[in-house]
C-alpha cells in the first residue's frame, strides 16, 4: 500500500475550477482542490449547499458539472474505468438489498473489488458478527449503515468518497470509523467526506462550500463567514 | 501507475449480479407469481366473455395468448430497476469497475427467467383451454420463448428511461408498446400459420433476428438510459 507508484507532484485527485448547478441554479463554482495521498477532506456547508451534488460528481455518478476533475493527472470521464477500480463511494442510500443478508450483500461488492479480506472479518470489524445470516430488513438503521460501512474493509480503493458516513451509527461506531479513516490516510489513501459532526482527525482539512457560492468571493469580507470554518489556504 | 486493474473478471461480475438477482427474486415469491397469475386469469376469462364455441376460440387462441403474454411481460417491467434505484444499488452499479452492459444483461436474464419463461411454459396449457389445434403447440412455445426474451430486453430500455420517475408506469407502456408490435405480429402469425398448415420458418427466423438484435443493442441503450436517469 505504501508503494503508491505516483510521481511526486501529481495529485491523486484534482478539482479545477469545479462548479455544479442543480435545476438551473448554480450551487457553487470555482472550486479548486488538490488531494495528495494521505489527505482527508471534510466538505462543509449548510443544507442545500451542494455537498452531495459535489460528491456525486466526484464519484462519477453525475457528469453534469463545470470545470475539470483529474484522477492521477488524467481527466475524468475519459479515465472513468481506472478511477472506478480505485474509488469507493458510499452515498445517502446505503446500496444494500433488504431482502438479502449482510453476507449476501457484501458478496456482490466483494466480487467487484477483488479484495482478499473475508466477509466474516469485514462484518466482525463493523460489529455485525452474528448477524451475517439475518435478512437486512430485520436490521436497524444503524446496523444497515454498518453493513454499507463494511465495504470499506473489503475495498482496495485508495479514494474514499463518503456522504454522511456517520449518520445513524453510535458513538463507538463513530470512533471506529474515524480510526478507519485515519488508517486509510496513513496508508496513502484519500478520503473525502461530508458530515455535520466535528471530527477529531489531526490531518483533516475543511472545505466550506459557502465560500464558493455565486457572489461569495466578492463579499467575503462583508459576511465574515470564512473565518468560522475555513481558515487554511487550499484554494489552489 | 494505473496498473491495478480490477481483479474480478467481466464474467465474474455477470455471475455475481445474476446470482444476486436470482436470490432476490426467490425471496419475493409473491411478486414473482404476479405476471403468471395475470396471464392465467386473463386467458381464462376469454371463453366466458367471448364464446365457449370451440371454432371461435381456436380462431382467436394464437392472438389472445400472445397479447396476454405481452401484457404480462409489460406488467412486470416496472420493477426491473426500481428497487435498485430506491436503495442506491443502481448508483453503485454505475460506478462499479465492472461493465454495466453485463450487469444489465444479468438483470434482464433473471427477469426473463422469472416472467417470460414461466409464461412460455404455461402457454400450451392455456392453448388447450382455448382449444388451440395441436399443430399450434410447438410454434406457440417456440415463438413465445424467442418473443418474451426480446420483450424483456426491449422493456429494459423503457424501464431504464423511466426509473427515476415516481409514476413511470404509463409512460413505460407508451415507450415500449410500439417496439413490441413487430414481435407480436410475427409471434402471433407464426402460431396462426402453423394452425393453418403453413411453414413457420420465416416467422421464427424474424423473431430470432429480433432477439439477436435486442441482445446486442438493448443493453447498450439501457445503460445509456440508466446514466441519464441518475444524472441529476
Amino acid at each position: 500500500m505504501t508503494d503508491l507508484g505516483i510521481e511526486v507532484g501529481v495529485p491523486l485527485l484534482e478539482l479545477r475550477d469545479l462548479g455544479c448547478e442543480r435545476d438551473e441554479r448554480l450551487l457553487f463554482s470555482g472550486l479548486d482542490l488538490r488531494l495528495f495521498p494521505g489527505d482527508v477532506v471534510q466538505i462543509g456547508g449548510p443544507n442545500g449547499a451542494g455537498k452531495t451534488t459535489l460528491l456525486r460528481a466526484l464519484a462519477g455518478i453525475s457528469t453534469d458539472y463545470l470545470g475539470k476533475i483529474l484522477y492521477a493527472g488524467q481527466e475524468l470521464p475519459a479515465a472513468a474505468w481506472e478511477f472506478a477500480g480505485d474509488s469507493l463511494y458510499l452515498g445517502h442510500l446505503p446500496g444494500i438489498k433488504k431482502a438479502l443478508t449482510p453476507a449476501e450483500n457484501l458478496e456482490w461488492y466483494k466480487a467487484q473489488s477483488g479484495a482478499a479480506v473475508s466477509i466474516d472479518a469485514a462484518l466482525r470489524a463493523v460489529g455485525l458478527y452474528g448477524y451475517e445470516d439475518t435478512p437486512c430488513y430485520q436490521l436497524s438503521a444503524g446496523q444497515l449503515r454498518r453493513v454499507a460501512l463494511a465495504r470499506l474493509h473489503l475495498s482496495l480503493a485508495r479514494i474514499w468518497i463518503l456522504d454522511e458516513p456517520f449518520t445513524a451509527i453510535d458513538k463507538l461506531g463513530v470512533s471506529q470509523l474515524e480510526a478507519l479513516i485515519a488508517k486509510q490516510s496513513a496508508n496513502g489513501g484519500v478520503v473525502i467526506l461530508t458530515s455535520h459532526q466535528d471530527l477529531t482527525l489531526p490531518q483533516l482539512r475543511i472545505v466550506n462550500l459557502n465560500d464558493y457560492q455565486p457572489g461569495a468571493r466578492s463579499n467575503q469580507t462583508k459576511n465574515g463567514f470564512e473565518s468560522l470554518t475555513d481558515g487554511d489556504a487550499y484554494h489552489g | 501507475m494505473v496498473d491495478k486493474m480490477p481483479a474480478a473478471t467481466l464474467f465474474g461480475g455477470f455471475a455475481a449480479s445474476f446470482r444476486r438477482d436470482l436470490l432476490i427474486a426467490a425471496r419475493h415469491k409473491a411478486e414473482l407469481t404476479n405476471p403468471l397469475v395475470f396471464f392465467l386469469i386473463a386467458v381464462t376469462l376469454i371463453p366466458l366473455g367471448v364464446s365457449p364455441e370451440k371454432s371461435v376460440l381456436a380462431l382467436l387462441a394464437p392472438g389472445i395468448v400472445w397479447v396476454m403474454a405481452l401484457l404480462a411481460t409489460l406488467l412486470s417491467l416496472d420493477g426491473l430497476f426500481r428497487s435498485d434505484y430506491d436503495d442506491g444499488s443502481l448508483e453503485q452499479m454505475l460506478i462499479s469497475p465492472q461493465s454495466l452492459y453485463f450487469t444489465v444483461m444479468a438483470k434482464v436474464l433473471v427477469h426473463w427467467l422469472v416472467s417470460g419463461l414461466p409464461v412460455t411454459l404455461l402457454a400450451p396449457l392455456l392453448g388447450l383451454m382455448l382449444s388451440l389445434p395441436v399443430d399450434g403447440y410447438f410454434p406457440l412455445l417456440a415463438s413465445l420463448a424467442l418473443g418474451t426474451a426480446s420483450m424483456s430486453l426491449i422493456g429494459a430500455v423503457g424501464a431504464a428511461l423511466t426509473v427515476s420517475l415516481r409514476k413511470g408506469g404509463l409512460l413505460l407502456s407508451l415507450i415500449v408498446m410500439p417496439l413490441y408490435i413487430p414481435v407480436l405480429i410475427f409471434g402471433a402469425s407464426a402460431v396462426q400459420t402453423a394452425v393453418q398448415g403453413g411453414a413457420i420458418g420465416m416467422q421464427l427466423a424474424v423473431l430470432g433476428a429480433f432477439l439477436a438484435l435486442a441482445i446486442v443493442l438493448a443493453p447498450i441503450a439501457a445503460v445509456g438510459a440508466l446514466r441519464i436517469s441518475t444524472n441529476g
